[in-house]
């Protein structure tokens, strides 16, 4: 009977699994994956016909500015940085550095939004919209598809701001500052290809 | 004032890549090619990786979900490189 009584000893003394988890809630990352195919899809396209109308895209290319394009990297990344610092905070139970950190993220996608909409305005008041040609077309449908989810990302952390700040959250209980962080570092995630893609390779 | 933990390090990283980039794209010495988009693409690559694993937090989150995002990543790249080194 040795063998059995083994057995449940060592069913009792399960091994220690090394944490695993994965932050914020599950339907976040179901839609940061349904994302990031769908932008897969849009960077593929743009590359593709890149190789079919190499003079189209290198002229409409030549029209960006590429310091506004690695401006508005550093100020994506500078968001992501400050929530990741935000969240930190919260867990540690600082509500009030964890707020200002989600207001310091808050102002970088903002600047990120403003400068965006100064090259479409640039773009417009030159007379190009959408149907100039497949460049533009996919110039705007990529950029703009991306520039929809950095407003939303911003919504996002001046919802949560209030709540951050009055202290619902904490160090137990940091589940929806996480999610709306993962939802904003898959924001910059995207850009990082984005920006090489348009702004730097011709 | 704190001392900088790793988070802080990895912004400074994702800054100093990125200015890299922008040197690489507006210098009239670098021609663009090949090397140039393989240059390129590996540093978004590597800024990607470092958003992936320590901003999103997948390290220690389960396998499944960092092969997804790290695979994405890692083929969307991948095209993106062929596509833009296509022979004329």
């Amino acid at each position: 009977m040795a063998a059995p009584s083994d057995s449940l000893g060592a069913l009792s003394k399960p091994k220690p699994v090394p944490a695993q988890r994965l932050p914020g809630d599950l339907v976040v990352w179901l839609l940061v994956l349904a994302e990031l195919l769908t932008f897969g899809i849009l960077f593929a396209s743009f590359a593709v016909t890149r190789v079919r109308e190499r003079a189209l895209f290198a002229a409409g290319q030549a029209t960006l500015d590429l310091s506004s394009g690695a401006i508005n990297t550093v100020l994506l990344v500078s968001a992501s940085w400050c929530v990741a610092r935000s969240v930190h905070a919260v867990r540690a139970g600082q509500s009030g550095p964890g707020a200002r950190w989600l207001l310091g993220a808050l102002a970088g996608g903002c600047g990120f939004l403003v400068l965006k909409t100064l090259e479409y305005v640039h773009k417009w008041n030159e007379g190009i919209d959408v149907a100039e040609n497949s460049f533009y077309l996919l110039y705007v449908m990529l950029t703009g598809f991306h520039f929809l989810h950095a407003a939303v990302g911003c919504i996002i952390f001046a919802v949560l701001w209030g709540p951050t700040r009055r202290g619902a959250y904490g160090p137990g209980n940091c589940h929806a500052l996480e999610t709306g962080a993962v939802f904003w570092h898959m924001v910059d995630l995207l850009w990082m290809l984005l920006f090489p893609l348009v702004y730097v390779l011709r | 004032m704190k001392r900088p933990d790793r988070i802080d390090w990895i912004w400074l990283a994702l800054l100093a890549a990125t200015a890299t980039t922008w040197w690489l794209g507006e210098h009239p010495g670098v021609t663009p090619g090949t090397p140039l988009a393989f240059v390129v693409l590996a540093l978004a690559a590597g800024k990607g990786v470092f958003i992936v694993l320590d901003y999103m937090e997948l390290r220690h989150a389960p396998a499944l979900w960092r092969r997804l995002l790290l695979g994405w990543l890692v083929l969307t790249t991948l095209i993106l490189l062929v596509a833009t080194a296509w022979p004329r």
